[in-house]
């Protein structure tokens, strides 16, 4: 049998190319395509009045400017609303260029076309645009006061308000013997990917066909969307997605303003068009996300256990609602993580304001909801004087509660099921990893030294690979590789290495003759996208189903070129074998050759299925009634609800007594994602996603001023951890494979990112003695709280 | 304006406009396009390649100012189809994710390893404290460099590489 590959240490089959420097990102392509730059609003708010062009037009090199007129067709309406909710009753989405107003510093407002960006921004800074400035709405205080409307149709700037509810929490609080209520916050972040976003398009007028590249999440998607606003038959667009610099969900959004106008401008121009985002530009026109204010009132009992959750909070959505109402969705659900509520309310507004789309970043409303879940356990066993721990163990759902029904709608629109975990065995490795009971001998020994450190924990749940489904197709070639195609993208993750360790081991062949591809619709025209830790789940199972299927079929081809029966056949390293039988053995290759019946020869393997070469029953077709010519399968795999993953992180951090700088000191992780394809793979997923949780807990906010400009919109003023920054992460894992799917995976590609506010807050708060009930947190807000306290 | 350079032991010459970056001279004119922009500001050092034998982040450098200078890219890191131990570090150890900071790290690592060839974990985060990376939370970077030290006799090529497989 060929070594098994599922859940080894397998070197990434990508690498090679990308450690050489031939990795092929968007703005690697089209060196003979024009270039695009935008001329965007300076206001947050604001009337266009007239644009004047006059200026622009005398720069040598300029190809077109593009306003909102110039739109024809669908390409002058809003662009889609991709989530409609039935409690989305005020959702707005914008023009992919402003029509008349702007909502955001930064709205794409005019489009130059020219030789290449230089001259392109030369012209941008020719163009004068005339704006009468409105009352900008900054921040979810402004949004809820309502004194000025982002939108003048959209009363009190709600566009929704959403509840749901298990049992009488009201009721439930009331009855307990505590209550608790606690307001909590968290501020804007972004996913930030070291390569923005980025759309090259070819319009080949002789074929009229269009072919897309674009730095997206989700290529089938953009293909159907750019068709629709193009006016062009589906079959006449292709969209390629090639090496993309990291996502983390601001690609999922889509299309993209820049992804309709560049491929329109390329038929018009009847030329290459290409756009290239800056930094800058990602910053003011991307997403954000993150921001929410909570108000949590709890009831609960002696031992504190919750006998009631009720949860309001406010959800900055910014200017517009492209995305719907996920982000909040997911936080009034997943904000449960591993615990039994007792009866649960939530209730959330989703707020316009004059800022960026909030959109999902890696963990996608979870770190919030983590944030004010694991902030109230704290505050439940500060209250009650209790082990911290040992509050969150009274409340797990446990093992043998599995399936575990919250009585909730998920964000897949599915019940609320947990289908797997064994959350207090992984409190049980955390404490032990991380030395939970042996703390206060460190604490007392380090105060000594006057130094003063603190430990905190939290725990999350993550519903993972959601649906609806992924597909995958499997074509053995003649020379034996295979090839393998998943419609889904792939960002960094090492997609190609982790479906063809699956492929491999399915299938019998060598790691090495294996080629995938993803996210190209001219290989795969069926998916979805990749976002919601979803790939290992959705594409995984569906690859590994294809491959079985088309096992299948090798072995039965093989069994009538042996002259043996299909029972007896094994496929090992490539080849198919009859058992026991050493020498009895066909290749996959020469069974690909026979799966498809030949009158001519071109080459010498194709020889071999000609139709003078075999001798052959003359009463039957060469290709069998139900079978076709090909050793190739398609198959699909949907799920019927999310597989949920689950972790819990503790931190130990050291707070200086007299500058409050916040030092973490260790970091520790206890991350189940049921069945482990490849070790080395989830951990790096682990490593990242807690640089992101640091990173969103100590460093990274987006600064808006009143007047709704983005006061830190570079690199030199957002903070994003260096390695300076990000500690060296220990991780234990344990694996309960979920029964929902065939390989028994659960995402794990968000999951390092979600608990991470909320456990460094509780570091710092065990450090001080100080509530902390807002993150980021810097050292001078620690040092205002110090102050405050003792005052 | 006319310059000549070398860049990755070739000389080259052009007429380019003076204020055209070294980082799209190199992309854009020599096809060179493994060295990546990602801030423009000189915070993210995906731009890094080196100059006169130093990195330098090559989006805050004119091309005109590599006049008569020598520019080694990440193109160049593979000497005789010999791969670098820093290339083999970061296969090895799981160094990168999307790949689109890795470049820049590559020629800092091989700039560290050249004048400390082994430096322990604080100095290689400090030597790569200048460049992000939003995919590996840096510890599989460090782990690389730490591999590329320990292995500075081990070239292999990039073919041999893909085609090895540990299980």
């Amino acid at each position: 049998m060929t070594t098994k590959l599922f859940g080894a240490r397998i070197r990434r089959s990508e690498d090679p190319r990308l450690v050489t420097g031939n990795g092929r990102y968007l703005d690697d392509l089209g060196h003979d395509a024009y270039e695009v730059a935008f001329v965007r609003s300076p206001h947050a708010h604001a009337r266009i009045l007239d644009i004047d062009v006059s200026e622009g037009v005398e720069v040598d090199g300029l190809v077109a400017i593009y306003t909102y007129q110039d739109l024809d067709g669908r390409m002058g309406e809003p662009l889609p609303l991709l989530i409609p909710h039935p409690t989305l009753t005020h959702g707005r989405t914008q023009h992919a260029l402003a029509r008349d107003e702007v909502n955001y510093v930064g709205e794409a407002v005019v489009m130059v076309v020219a030789v290449d960006r230089y001259v392109a921004e030369d012209v941008v800074g020719r163009v004068r645009v005339d704006y009468e400035p409105l009352p900008a709405v900054v921040g979810i205080d402004a949004a809820r006061a309502a004194a000025d409307l982002v939108h003048p149709d959209v009363p009190g700037n709600a566009a929704a308000v959403m509840v749901q509810e298990s049992g009488d929490a009201e009721a439930a609080i009331d009855a307990a013997p505590h209550v608790l209520e606690l307001d909590l916050s968290i501020e804007r972040s972004a996913s930030m990917p070291m390569e923005g976003k980025g759309v090259l398009a070819r319009w080949d007028s002789d074929d009229e066909s269009l072919l897309v590249h674009t730095s997206t999440q989700t290529s089938t998607s953009v293909r159907q969307a750019v068709a629709a606003k193009l006016g062009l038959p589906v079959d006449r667009v292709e969209v390629v997605t090639p090496d993309v610099g990291g996502g983390f969900g601001v690609k999922i959004v889509h299309p993209w303003p820049e992804e309709v106008l560049v491929p329109w401008a390329a038929v018009r121009l009847g030329h290459p068009v290409k756009w290239t985002e800056d930094r800058r530009e990602h910053f003011v026109s991307s997403a954000h996300e993150r921001a929410q204010q909570h108000h949590v009132r709890v009831g609960y009992d002696d031992e504190g256990r919750l006998h009631g959750l009720s949860v309001r909070f406010w959800h900055d959505n910014g200017a517009y609602t492209p995305y719907g109402l996920i982000v909040p969705i997911i936080t009034s659900t997943q904000l449960l993580g591993p615990y039994k509520p007792g009866a649960y309310r939530v209730e959330f507004t989703s707020l316009y304001t004059n800022t960026v789309i909030v959109t999902p970043y890696r963990g996608a409303g979870r770190p919030q909801g983590c944030f004010v879940m694991e902030r109230t356990m704290d505050a439940i066993a500060d209250a009650l004087g209790l082990d911290r721990a040992e509050v969150r163990l009274r409340n797990f759902i446990r093992p043998d509660e599995m399936p575990y029904d919250h009585g909730l709608i998920f964000q897949d629109g599915r019940p609320l099921v947990y289908d797997s975990g064994d959350f207090p065995a992984s409190l049980d490795k955390l404490t032990k990893l991380v030395g939970w009971d042996d703390f206060e001998a460190y604490r007392a020994q380090a105060r000594s030294e006057g130094r003063r450190v603190g430990i905190g924990l939290a725990c999350y749940v993550e519903g993972t690979g959601v649906g609806p489904y992924e597909g995958g197709h499997v074509r053995v070639e003649t020379d034996g590789t295979v090839v393998v195609s998943t419609g889904l993208t792939t960002q960094g993750q090492g997609h190609q290495t982790m479906l063809a360790q699956i492929v491999a081991d399915e299938l019998g062949v060598p790691f090495d003759r294996i080629r995938v591809t993803t996210g190209d619709t001219r290989r795969f025209k069926y998916a979805v996208g990749t976002f919601a830790s979803r790939t290992a789940v959705m594409s995984g199972s569906a690859v590994a189903l294809t491959a079985r299927k088309v096992r299948e079929k090798a072995l039965r081809i093989a069994a009538q070129a042996l002259e043996a029966s299909v029972d007896d056949l094994d496929i090992v390293d490539g080849h198919v074998e009859v058992k026991g039988s050493p020498g009895a053995t066909i290749d996959l290759g020469a069974v690909a050759v026979l799966s498809n019946p030949l009158r001519y020869a071109f080459d010498e393997a194709a020889a071999r299925a000609t139709q003078f070469a075999t001798p052959a029953d003359p009463d039957t077709p060469p290709v069998a009634p139900g079978e076709a010519p090909g050793l190739e399968g398609t198959d699909f795999y949907s799920p019927p609800r999310s597989t949920f993953a689950n972790g819990m992180h503790a931190v130990v951090v050291e707070t200086d007594p007299d500058t409050a700088d916040i030092k973490i000191l260790r970091y520790c992780v206890v991350h189940d994602c049921g069945t482990i394809i490849n070790p080395m793979i989830v951990e790096g997923q682990v490593h990242g996603g807690v640089a992101q949780g640091v990173g969103g807990a100590l460093y990274e906010r987006m600064e808006y001023g009143p007047d709704g400009q983005l006061l830190n919109a570079s690199f030199m003023d957002f903070l994003m951890p260096y390695a300076s920054e990000v500690p060296e992460i220990e991780i234990d894992h344990l694996e309960t494979p979920s029964p929902l799917n065939p390989l028994g995976v659960k995402g794990a590609g968000e999951a390092g990112v979600i608990p991470g506010s909320a456990a460094i807050a509780s570091a710092i708060e065990d450090a001080e003695g100080i509530p902390i009930r807002s993150m980021p947190i810097s050292p001078s807000e620690l040092f205002d709280l110090r102050s405050r306290r003792s005052v | 304006m006319h310059v000549t350079m070398t860049v990755n032991g070739n000389e080259v010459t052009a007429d380019v406009e003076p204020r055209l970056l070294l980082v799209h001279f190199v992309r854009d004119h020599l096809g060179l396009t493994g060295t990546h922009w990602g801030c423009d500001t000189s915070q993210c050092g995906t731009c890094v390649l080196w100059l006169d034998g130093r990195p330098v982040k090559s989006c805050t450098v004119l091309a005109v100012m590599a006049d008569g200078h020598e520019v080694r890219t990440v193109e160049g890191l593979e000497v005789d189809g010999r791969l670098d131990p820093v290339q083999q570090g970061f296969m090895e150890e799981h160094g990168l994710q999307c790949g689109f900071c890795t470049p820049g790290m590559m020629m800092t690592a091989r700039w560290l390893l050249d004048h400390q060839p082994d430096p322990d974990e604080a100095t290689i985060r400090e030597a790569i404290s200048g460049q992000l990376c939003r995919c590996t939370g840096y510890e599989n970077i460090v782990r690389a460099v730490r591999w590329a030290a320990r292995h500075p006799g081990e070239p292999t090529t990039a073919q041999d590489a893909s085609q090895e497989v540990q299980a």
